[in-house]
């Protein structure tokens, strides 16, 4: 079957892999993502790498987003991708924010998480960024 | 049951199992999308003998988290379980945010399980336009049975009658007076009443108020609703409730109760695709077609009224001749 042969609304999952409480910004992001007309699946607190890619691959989302302050980035993100690759959903692309030191982010970049944005950042230029993800013209 | 030959490749997938494949058909199914058609009717015949159950109740009463308990406590017995969660889609920008899956826990390596948000998407009633087709799909790919939680908006949620084959209606113990004002309508569409947060003052007294309202009974279909009473957060009554819902899947298989019910559902889901297209029809000619269109000229100008041009509009255009 073709993908998007009649495009429905776009559909985003939001989650906070790992310990991390702090859940202001994955809901601001969710927010906006939705008053743009997107479908978001908020998965919420505490998602180990499996919950996430396996709610990606049942809710058929165009984008991944994932929040997270916890300074965890380093062993969460990498995990997630690798297990997008097993699930072969690869080519579901992923975004981020919280609070992630400029270095990391570019490493995070390397491999592959497509943007990432820092405290203060404007929800239109994230609203524009997910949408050009989700549709694919990256 | 072994994937036919003759499947389109798709539908093949699912039958057999492919997680991906599921997942966009759903999508499809959702968008109408014209590729999904040729999958839901290879797939139709391989479906309607599953339970599927319909948890309903105002926001916030604990839908999603019975519902992740008893998927729990089903997988521990073996059956798999497909999961369709309705929330609604905003009316201002059609945009949505499905939070039911927070409550949702499971091992993530688990293939037992299917869990699926969905928007309402402009639809009335509780369920989105596709949630039948979805839950459809969820047999096809080999679950149990599936469950259907809905939006939860203020009143109850009729349509789930229009899925479920058996139908929770969710409350808490402080509804207990605005039971009286949800009774329209709400013996009609409950099977089984669960009075949620029992760990909650007021359970005893809400019960026993819904017991009354209950024992004045349902007759048409010779089910009186039961009562039981759950919390999720002091666990307490998930064997009760479950008890409760097979008891009335029983009961539908004993009484004739499934097939009546499954000839009512489908009778109500092709009328309601004939109404959508005939509406839809009738508003672009209203626009398009000179006489019509002449037609509504005159309704503005009052000269005939709306019901008499709908009655002679449906007569010339539409009644079989
Ligand atoms: C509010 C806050 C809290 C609140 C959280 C309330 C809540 N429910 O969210 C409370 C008081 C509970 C809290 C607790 C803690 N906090 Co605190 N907290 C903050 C604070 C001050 C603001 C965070 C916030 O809500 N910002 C507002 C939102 C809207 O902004 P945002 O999350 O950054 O989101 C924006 C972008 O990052 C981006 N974005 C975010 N997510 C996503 C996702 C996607 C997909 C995209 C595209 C974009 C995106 O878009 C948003 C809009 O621009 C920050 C400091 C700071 N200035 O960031 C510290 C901070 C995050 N906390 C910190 C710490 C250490 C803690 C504690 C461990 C203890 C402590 N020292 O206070 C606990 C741990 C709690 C826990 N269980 O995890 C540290 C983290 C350090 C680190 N990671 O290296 C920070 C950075 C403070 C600091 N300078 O030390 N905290
Ligand atoms: N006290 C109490 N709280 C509950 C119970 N079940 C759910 N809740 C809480 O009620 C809130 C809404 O639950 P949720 O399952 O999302 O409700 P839904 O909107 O009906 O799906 C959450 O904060 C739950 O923790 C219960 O049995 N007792
Ligand atoms: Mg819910």
């Amino acid at each position: 079957m073709a993908r998007r042969t009649k495009p429905g609304p776009i559909r985003v999952l939001i989650a906070k892999p790992g310990l991390d409480g702090h859940d202001r910004g994955a809901k601001v992001v969710a927010r906006a993502l939705r008053d743009a007309g997107m479908e978001v699946i908020y998965a919420g607190l505490r998602q180990t790498p499996e919950e996430v890619v396996r709610a990606a691959v049942e809710e058929d989302v165009d984008l991944i987003g994932l929040s997270i302050l916890s300074g965890a980035h380093m062993a969460l993100f990498p995990r997630i991708l690798a297990l997008l690759k097993q699930e072969k959903a690869r080519r579901i692309p992923v975004f981020a924010g919280g609070i992630i030191p400029d270095e990391d982010a570019r490493r995070l970049q390397k491999a592959g998480v497509q943007a990432i944005f820092g405290p203060g950042t404007s929800l239109e230029e994230i609203v524009a960024t997910a949408r050009r993800l989700a549709r694919g013209t990256a | 049951m072994s994937p036919a030959p003759r499947l389109p490749p798709a539908a093949r997938a699912i039958v057999a199992g492919d997680r991906r494949a599921l997942a966009r058909a759903i999508t499809a199914v959702e968008n109408d999308d014209p590729a999904a058609r040729p999958i839901v009717r290879a797939l139709y015949p391989r479906t309607g003998k599953i339970p599927v159950i319909g948890l309903t109740g105002p926001l916030g009463v604990g839908k999603s988290s019975l519902l992740s308990l008893l998927i729990g406590r089903l997988r521990t017995a073996g059956r798999s379980v497909g999961a369709i969660a309705v929330d609604p889609s905003s009316p201002f920008s059609g945009g949505s945010v499905l939070g039911d899956r927070i409550r949702l826990e499971r091992r993530a390596d688990d293939d037992g399980v299917y869990f699926r948000s969905m928007a309402s998407r402009g639809e009335a009633g509780g369920i989105a336009a596709a949630t039948r087709e979805v839950a459809r799909l969820l047999e096809a790919a080999g679950f149990d049975l599936v469950f259907v939680e809905t939006v939860g908006s203020g009143q109850v949620d009729v349509a789930i009658r229009e899925v479920a084959t058996t139908s929770v209606v969710v409350l808490v113990p402080h509804l207990g007076d605005d039971v009286q004002t949800l009774k329209a309508g709400l013996f009609e569409i409950a099977d089984i009443f669960d009075v949620n947060k029992s760990d909650l003052p007021g359970a005893d007294r809400a019960a026993r108020d819904l017991s009354e309202l209950a024992s004045l009974g349902r007759s048409a279909d010779g089910w009186t609703s039961r009562i039981v009473r759950t919390s999720t957060t002091a666990p307490m009554g998930l064997d009760e409730l479950w008890e409760a819902i097979e008891a009335h899947e029983r009961f539908l298989d004993e009484s004739g109760g499934r097939v009546a019910g499954e000839r009512r559902r489908l009778a109500r889901e092709i009328a309601d695709r004939v109404r959508e297209h005939v509406g839809r029809d009738v508003t672009v000619r209203l626009d398009r077609d000179r006489e019509l269109r002449s037609l509504l000229d005159r309704v503005v100008a009052r000269r005939t009224d709306p019901i008499s041009a709908a009655d002679r509009l449906y007569r010339q255009r539409y009644r079989a001749r």
